[in-house]
């Protein structure tokens, strides 16, 4: 059956987040909670307790007025594929309920698997996991948007972005349905990508030449997925976690606060 | 049996190496962690019918096309509708949250009537009969006691089938009193009706446009329409267009643009004025405009060279002389350049010599009716209504003077001053108010000094809110009609939040209404039919849906069908026939009624030395402050620096704390004239030493546990400061001072 679809080129999933184009909104963390069953409190002002698979961070320069600045950026997973897939939470789960999909580079998040333990809660750099401490509750009738697509995840488990995994499933099965391989670029774009209202975030195969992810950034294989554009960056790159979320931005100063440069040092 | 060491030995090896062979505590492990994930009342989403139902947001002025999913019968998702001309597949935090307000627990599920005190919650459950026999009666017995002139009505917005029917019942029925929703759009239509002589909305071509100077506008913090705004921002940084952005704090509008301008707090007019200064000083205003379209220039022109220096300007605004002069010259020097006011999302209609001074300097380069500038959109009667017959009491109560005196010799220019309400019920000079009907608003919650409004509505006998929400304002009345939400409607959406052309959304129902609700618009036809007479005779249709279709006449067909109609072949007037005013031409000064663009300072009630501080409202798409209370997943994004536990933070300039001794975190109280506030110290570099900012939105005292009870209400701390000219709320801010709690 593998053989048979031996035309199906590796893909590799990824974002671009346009940080010149956001504005901060708030609109891609909605849309994912509404589209991925996402539970909410009554107090969600504690963020590290808070919920949210997609979220965004403002970001100041640390200068003082007026030479102040602020720069918001969105952080959903980064679906790191490390070298060859190791990326940090993968390699220390102990139950496998987190896997390197080496097809569409996803990392994903098996919910009755998981059993709790949080190693990948401490190993993820990008604080993109969230435990879900009580049970989700949807007061009146709530309950009746929720999304069949997705599991709703119970007490006790770990949770995370997964690129809207069930829309690539839904969009192959329409395309093997009209005995196709492959699915077109608009065909899977995830929840946050399709509602932001400032066209800031971009989605597609990073190994596909024609998606604009891939044109965006033009992402190095052989240099760990290294971009050559100078406004391209990811963030922590330098601890080797090979994410597939890229930030564009024309400020030196964001770019900068991507990773933990000492002082003097060049990006 | 003797146990020696051998055998113990044997026993325990052979019993571990047993244990761990045996399946038994792994299968025991693993159950059980099946088992404590799958608790019964975990849902399990039921599966149906995967369909799209296409329809229009209401929830802000914007007019989005949203397309929900439904799985079956249920709604699950509100998604923005592709190839909508405004929002073309985006949406904003709040319109992706609407389920949340169709299902949540703040919806009131059948009609009302109030049995405890105002505002204690306690409420008894009536028929639809009861209840509008209950208005019918009160409305009747007013009537019959000449007192028609003393209901009043309070609504959401002035366009629109539902507004007109209310708008159209209060006429038939007698009285004058039909307030609306103000905001920054009351203010350009004024400045339109002054400054070119016709009625029109301000309209703004800033896709087109190539230089953007806001005076204050929180271009994607709400303002116009704000997807439209977005994706235009979007297209501005695409195409390299440079956006200015003058404001006291550093907003998300100001940290996105070119260039921020740090400004002292309401002095903007006297920026743009100081701005004119220097095109006209420097002779870079479009001569053709000013030659021979425009009246009163050589006048205004003395005006402005004397009172407007820089020097002057400087002193006044805090903005350093060679900006005021670069930024004149840039925005002369741009192809299509146009400048925007309107503080934050424009909720506060503002001063109009103010947005007189900012669409002069539209007028000075020729920004006016053309590609990239401001376009007088004339208000579309896109819907025909028949005639109707006024009986004797109709006629002589709306001849009665309004309680908010708009319309009245000190006011002409006004057509409601919602603001002017509260004091117009307290004083009762001319007359008490006696019932008040409120649809599509929540002014208990929205209206500035919110205690006086409080008040005011205390003082009226008979209250009636259409909300679907137990808002402050239902919690505030003495019977409620619940209103079906947007999804469950058909009503028409004008939209005029600045859009170049006339454009109207249909709002099309995608689920079967819930609850035993009903359409405000078929609820005020029962009214007027069950009053009888002329009332009901003014209303010839069977329901809301019949008198749609009849008004709409042939644009239904398009409406109902493509859930849009838009005036494709609207084109902005050419210059020579645009004005309507007495010398047919641009008119800078309006001497009969003493106006002309120019910088006005407001008198800020409380004393310096009590209140060093100024504070002013910041408006976030993350908090929605009109009549839409936050929906729980848009209040989970709200930062927490913005809101932290129960308490709101209030953003001050790390040097200002320090001087307070205000340390980052800790509580403190915030307090104003008006109010007070217990406060979280936010220390933020983007906010001007000597002001401080909170945001609007928080502070809800109605609605369920997610909403209610987290910050303090921004209306409560400022009251409303009436524009000499307009009649308007022309408050940017308020005195206020902070001590350690």
């Amino acid at each position: 059956m593998k053989e048979a679809q031996g035309h199906n080129k590796t893909k590799k999933f990824g974002m671009v987040i346009d940080l010149d184009k956001c504005t901060g909104c708030g609109a891609c963390m909605v849309a994912c909670m509404a589209e991925n069953n996402v539970s909410f409190r009554e107090d969600e002002s504690d963020k590290q307790l808070s919920t949210a698979w997609m979220r965004v961070y403002k970001m100041t320069n640390g200068k003082p007025f007026p030479d102040a600045d602020v720069c918001y950026i969105p952080r959903p997973c980064m679906h790191c594929e490390g070298h060859g897939g190791h990326s940090p939470c993968v390699s220390v789960c102990p139950a496998t309920a987190t896997d390197y999909d080496n097809n569409t580079g996803i990392v994903s998040q098996i919910y009755t698997r998981c059993f709790g333990c949080r190693y990948c809660m401490v190993a993820c750099p990008y604080h993109a996991r969230v435990f879900n401490w009580w049970d989700p509750v949807w007061p009146a009738d709530m309950e009746k948007m929720l999304n069949p697509d997705v599991s709703v995840r119970m007490r006790g488990v770990v949770e995370k972005c997964s690129f809207c995994y069930h829309r690539y499933q839904r969009a192959m099965e329409k395309a093997h349905y009209e005995e196709r391989h492959e699915i077109e670029e608009d065909e899977y774009q995830t929840s946050c990508t399709q509602a932001c209202p400032a066209g800031a975030i971009t989605f597609g195969d990073l190994n596909n030449p024609d998606h604009t992810v891939n044109q965006l950034v033009k992402p190095d294989n052989r240099h760990g997925g290294r971009p050559k554009n100078p406004h391209a960056f990811r963030l922590l790159e330098r601890l080797g976690t090979n994410p597939k979320v890229y930030y564009l931005s024309s400020r030196e100063w964001v770019i900068r606060a991507g990773d933990n440069y000492v002082k003097n040092e060049n990006h | 049996m003797k146990i020696d060491r051998r055998s113990f030995l044997a026993l325990t090896i052979g019993g571990a190496a047993g244990t761990a062979l045996t399946p038994l505590p792994w299968k025991l492990t693993d159950d059980s962690s099946i088992w404590s994930q799958n608790w019964p009342w975990t849902p399990v989403p039921a599966k149906g019918e995967n369909s799209y139902a296409y329809t229009s947001c209401t929830l802000c002025p914007g007019g989005c096309g949203l397309m929900v999913r439904m799985v079956g019968d249920r709604a699950v998702k509100i998604e923005g509708l592709e190839g909508h001309p405004i929002n073309d597949g985006g949406i904003c935090i709040l319109g992706l949250s609407g389920l949340q307000l169709l299902y949540g627990a703040t919806r009131v599920k059948t009609p009302l009537k109030r049995i405890g005190k105002r505002g204690e919650g306690r409420w008894e459950k009536i028929s639809w009969d009861e209840a509008l026999a209950n208005v019918t009666a009160k409305l009747g017995q007013l009537r019959d006691a000449n007192q028609s002139h003393t209901v009043a009505c309070i609504l959401g917005s002035k366009h629109g089938t539902t507004s007109t029917l209310f708008k159209r019942f209060m006429t038939a029925y007698g009285s004058p009193n039909v307030m609306t929703t103000p905001s920054v759009q009351d203010t350009l239509e004024m400045t339109l009706q002054v400054m070119h002589g016709v009625e029109a909305e301000a309209g703004f071509d800033i896709e087109n446009s190539d230089y953007i100077l806001s005076f204050g506008s929180g271009l994607i913090e709400g303002w116009g329409s704000p997807v439209r705004m977005f994706r235009a921002n979007s297209a501005w940084r695409e195409n390299g267009v440079k956006v200015v952005q003058v404001e006291p704090r550093l907003s998300s509008t100001a940290a996105k643009s070119d260039q921020w301008i740090p400004i002292n707090p309401g002095t903007e007019a006297a920026l743009a004025m100081g701005i004119a200064h220097i095109l006209i000083k420097e002779s870079l205003f479009d001569n053709d405009f000013i030659e021979n379209h425009t009246e009163g220039f050589a006048g205004w022109k003395k005006m402005v060279l004397d009172e407007y220096t820089p020097e002057k300007v400087a002193a006044i605004t805090g903005v350093g002389k060679t900006a005021i002069v670069r930024v004149a010259r840039e925005f002369a020097g741009a192809d299509k350049p146009l400048a925007l006011c309107g503080r934050g999302c424009g909720d506060t209609p503002g001063s109009l010599a103010e947005a007189m001074a900012v669409h002069t300097v539209n007028a000075l380069v020729g920004s006016i009716n053309r590609e990239g500038g401001v376009i007088a959109v004339p208000m579309t009667a896109y819907a025909a209504w028949p005639d109707m017959t006024m009986d004797s009491m109709a006629q002589s109560g709306m001849v009665k003077s309004r309680v908010d005196g708009a319309g009245s010799d000190k006011f002409p220019l006004a057509a409601s001053l919602l603001n002017r309400f509260a004091g117009g019920v307290i004083a009762a000079d001319a007359y008490p108010v006696n019932a008040l009907l409120i649809s599509g608003a929540n002014p208990v919650y929205a209206t500035p000094d919110a205690q006086a409004f409080k008040k005011a509505v205390e003082k009226i006998p008979f209250v009636v809110s259409f909300s679907s929400y137990m808002d402050e304002t239902s919690m505030n009345a003495d019977l409620i009609l619940p209103n079906h939400v947007y999804l469950e409607r058909l009503e028409d959406v004008p939209v005029t939040a600045g859009l170049q052309k006339p454009m109207v959304g249909m709002v099309q129902p995608v689920v079967y209404p819930l609850h035993d609700t009903r359409h405000a618009g078929d609820v005020v036809i029962e009214l007027a039919r069950s009053m009888g007479g002329s009332v009901g005779d003014a209303f010839p249709w069977d329901n809301y849906e019949a008198c749609l279709e009849a008004v709409l006449g042939e644009k239904w067909d398009a409406l109902s069908e493509e859930g849009l109609w838009q005036d494709e072949n609207f084109q902005p007037a050419e210059w020579g026939e645009a004005f309507e005013t007495a010398s047919g031409k641009f008119e800078f000064m309006n001497s009969a009624m003493g106006l002309m663009p120019s910088y006005v300072p407001l008198s800020l009630e409380g004393n310096a030395s009590t209140f060093p501080l100024l504070l002013i409202p910041f408006d976030s798409m993350r908090l929605a402050s009109r009549f839409i209370s936050d929906p729980p997943f848009v209040i989970k994004a709200v930062e927490d620096t913005v809101l932290k536990g129960k308490e709101m933070c209030v953003e001050i300039n790390p040097a200002t704390a320090k001087s307070l001794g205000l340390a980052n975190g800790k509580s403190a109280v915030l307090s104003t004239p008006k109010g007070g506030a217990r406060v979280k110290i936010y220390h933020y570099d983007g906010i001007m030493p000597g002001v401080v900012a909170v945001p609007r939105g928080l502070g809800h005292t109605a609605d369920d546990k997610y909403m209610a009870g987290k910050g303090a209400n921004f209306n409560a701390l400022i009251g409303p400061v009436e524009d000499r000219a307009s009649g308007l709320d022309t408050a940017w801010g308020i005195r206020a001072k902070l001590a350690k709690a």
